[in-house]
């Protein structure tokens, strides 16, 4: 048994990652050595020969995420794990998984940037990149832990949210959650949902590999199953050749974009703390939540109460929420392990009247309470 | 070109995605007639091929063919085929490329394919350059020869394929070309049949691009060149070396026994699962 089920242990964020993987079912795990996410591939490559499925390192990031669609085509739930350069390098593959909508985990444990940058110390300069990392529009999705309970089930949700919308799905510890080490205790086996690979029902002659549904989504064939079909990156038809005629083309960009933008409501997922209440709210997210919250019950003690506000998914962005929650604040303080990167959503969403306010760090360390706690003093 | 004989249509999409895109007296549609004789030769099911291929003329191929079928980015073909593979060993998997696709942007990954062992048949049209992209040269383009991005002649030196390959470990390597048909018939027939990594380089004429620019005629010329340039691998051990010299030698070069990367690992998963059994 490789996931402690039930039990109480001290576990690294990353290695939460890597059960995590291992609970949702992975099959299949191509990957390249970079720090900070070292432990999840080497901890995959023990477990996995044990369960059977398939661990492979290859000779780069490219082949990595190239491998992890193959697998998945041929039916293996796929995962990879990176860092900034290496995710640098996945985003051909990435746009390639958006374009041919192939299900697969990537999870990048965020380091200092750009280039190889600070490669063992903390940072959250790649959210931008999981949003518009690979070239043309196209849907995305990034989860964003905050401790190490949540590596371990926000790497099952994003394998089930890859399933249900067919597409890629980013997991972005910073380097201090994926390096931290936290007392957790794993839920029972049975509690955890894991999302069934969707399989077509149609008899062979009638399957299209790009059926067009009302969830935008259709059930996906794997090679080796009957049911024979192309995949290409090319713009293609519903049945996956490729297409320049102007309907399906338009077709085919169009259900990439709405499979998420009308489906919000499953994707949102946002945490809020004495927000309605305050008229300042701390926007924060990854470990720098874990300050925010801190900084919110200190600055408590001194009588000056503040809402915190998480985007937990950060990919669709929260826009509604946002709007509703912040659009009638005085103050929002936006602290970031970056030069300010998610501050010009929280500005996008919300009106002149709002002071958005950053707080940055980009030495590799995290931020702290007090530096909040400071900042806020100074703005109220 | 060989007369496509009705046992070819089954293999064919060919109601729905023909004509195909390549140029008249290119090479790669021969190529594919030689990779359905050899499916068919061998009784392969469809349902259990996979051709994945890259970016370029070559890799347009897997339209055209009824079997499962992956077009990938460019150069990654074997990266894909490689998950496909390990995903489900059961699968005949093939990937063809041409000779930019195969060498330049996918370099890395056909040195650590043939080196895995991995049971993949890569088939690398060799035309001596880009086609797609307008006749640029690549990594096998002759010293001398002019293209769209060697006006002045090409500077650098060619690999030679099967050398790389051989020395990068694959267990099969073999040289063929688009004139010799039913020997590459053969050559396929048996890289197919071969466990573990095994490549065949086809010698391909590109009249629209390198021929035009390098003024070596028409479709009928350049089949010529091949038919005089080359020799087999046996003619080319009964000659003398300076006889042999300028001639590119076809046939097997390599042909050992050396087991996959996927039965490595499965062996690797029971021992793996016995020493966690013993330390109980």
């Amino acid at each position: 048994m490789i996931v402690p089920w039930g039990e109480t242990r001290l576990v690294q964020g990353n290695e939460a990652v890597a059960l995590g993987a291992v609970a949702a079912g992975i099959e299949f795990f191509a990957g390249y050595p970079i720090t900070p996410s070292t432990e999840i591939a080497e901890l995959l490559a023990k477990y996995m020969p044990l369960l059977g499925t398939k661990w492979i390192q290859m000779e780069d990031e490219i082949a990595s995420i190239s491998a992890l669609i193959g697998a998945r085509l041929a039916g293996a739930k796929s995962m990879t794990a990176t860092s900034g350069p290496g995710f640098s390098l996945m985003q051909e593959g990435l746009g390639y998984a958006c374009m041919a909508e192939v299900p697969l985990v990537l999870v990048n444990v965020m380091r200092g940037g750009p280039s190889t940058g600070l490669p063992t110390q903390a940072a959250q300069g790649d959210v931008m990149q999981a949003r518009w990392g690979t070239h043309g529009d196209h849907p995305a999705i990034a989860l964003a832990p905050s401790n190490v309970r949540e590596c371990f089930e926000m790497t099952i949700r994003a394998f089930n949210l890859s399933e249900r919308f067919r597409t890629p799905v980013i997991l972005l510890p910073d380097e201090i959650i994926g390096h931290m080490r936290e007392r957790i205790t794993f839920p029972a086996e049975g509690d955890l949902y894991v999302e069934p690979k969707p399989v077509p029902d149609v008899p062979v002659e009638w399957y299209e590999h790009y059926h067009v549904t009302a969830s935008n989504v259709s059930p996906m064939a794997c090679i080796g199953s009957g049911y024979r079909f192309h995949v290409t990156g090319l713009t293609h038809d519903v049945h996956g050749f490729p297409t320049r005629k102007e309907k399906e083309v338009i077709g085919k960009m169009n259900r990439l974009k709405h499979k998420i933008t009308r489906r919000l409501d499953e994707l949102e997922d946002v945490r809020m703390h004495d927000v309605e209440e305050n008229p300042v709210t701390i926007f924060a997210y990854g470990s720098v939540y874990r300050s925010a919250l801190a900084a919110q019950a200190m600055l408590k003690k001194r009588k000056k109460r503040v809402g915190v506000f998480r985007p937990v998914t950060l990919w669709p962005f929260p826009d509604r929420t946002v709007k509703e929650e912040l659009d009638s604040k005085e103050v929002v303080l936006v602290p970031e392990l970056n030069q300010g990167q998610m501050i010009h959503e929280v500005e996008r969403m919300t009106k002149d009247s709002v002071r958005v306010v950053p707080l940055h760090r980009i030495d590799g360390y995290e931020i702290t309470p007090e530096e909040i706690v400071n900042a806020v003093l100074e703005v109220m | 070109m060989p007369v496509p004989l009705p046992y070819e249509y089954k293999y064919l999409r060919s109601k729905k995605k023909f004509p195909h895109v390549w140029c008249p007296g290119c090479g790669i549609g021969i190529v594919m007639g030689s990779i359905i004789r050899a499916v068919d030769s061998l009784s392969w099911e469809k349902d259990n091929i996979v051709m994945v291929s890259g970016i370029g003329c070559t890799s347009r191929m897997p339209v055209y063919v009824d079997f499962n079928t992956i077009h990938t980015t460019h150069g990654r073909a074997l990266a894909f085929g490689t998950g496909v593979k390990m995903a489900n060993p059961s699968l005949n998997v093939m990937a063809v490329m041409g000779d930019g696709d195969s060498l330049a942007i996918g370099g890395n990954h056909i040195i650590h394919a043939a080196r895995r062992n991995i049971d993949i048949t890569a088939i690398v049209v060799n035309n001596d350059n880009y086609g797609m992209t307008g006749g640029q040269f690549s990594p096998v383009t002759p010293e001398g020869a002019r293209t769209s991005t060697t006006p002045y002649g090409m500077i650098e030196p060619g690999f030679d394929v099967c050398n790389l390959m051989e020395g990068a470990g694959a267990s099969f390597v073999a040289r063929g070309t688009v004139y010799h048909i039913m020997e590459l018939d053969k050559i396929i027939t048996r890289a197919f049949k071969k466990k573990g990594f095994s490549v065949v380089e086809v010698l391909a004429p590109c009249p629209t691009n390198f021929g035009r620019a390098n003024r070596l005629g028409g479709p009928v010329e350049m089949m010529k060149l091949l038919k005089e340039n080359t020799i087999n691998i046996s003619q080319a051990k009964a000659m003398k070396p300076e006889d042999a010299k300028g001639k590119v030698v076809r046939g097997v070069f390599v042909d050992k026994v050396s087991i996959p990367y996927e039965e490595r690992y499965e062996k690797l998963c029971e021992k793996a699962r016995n020493s966690a059994g013993a330390s109980r």
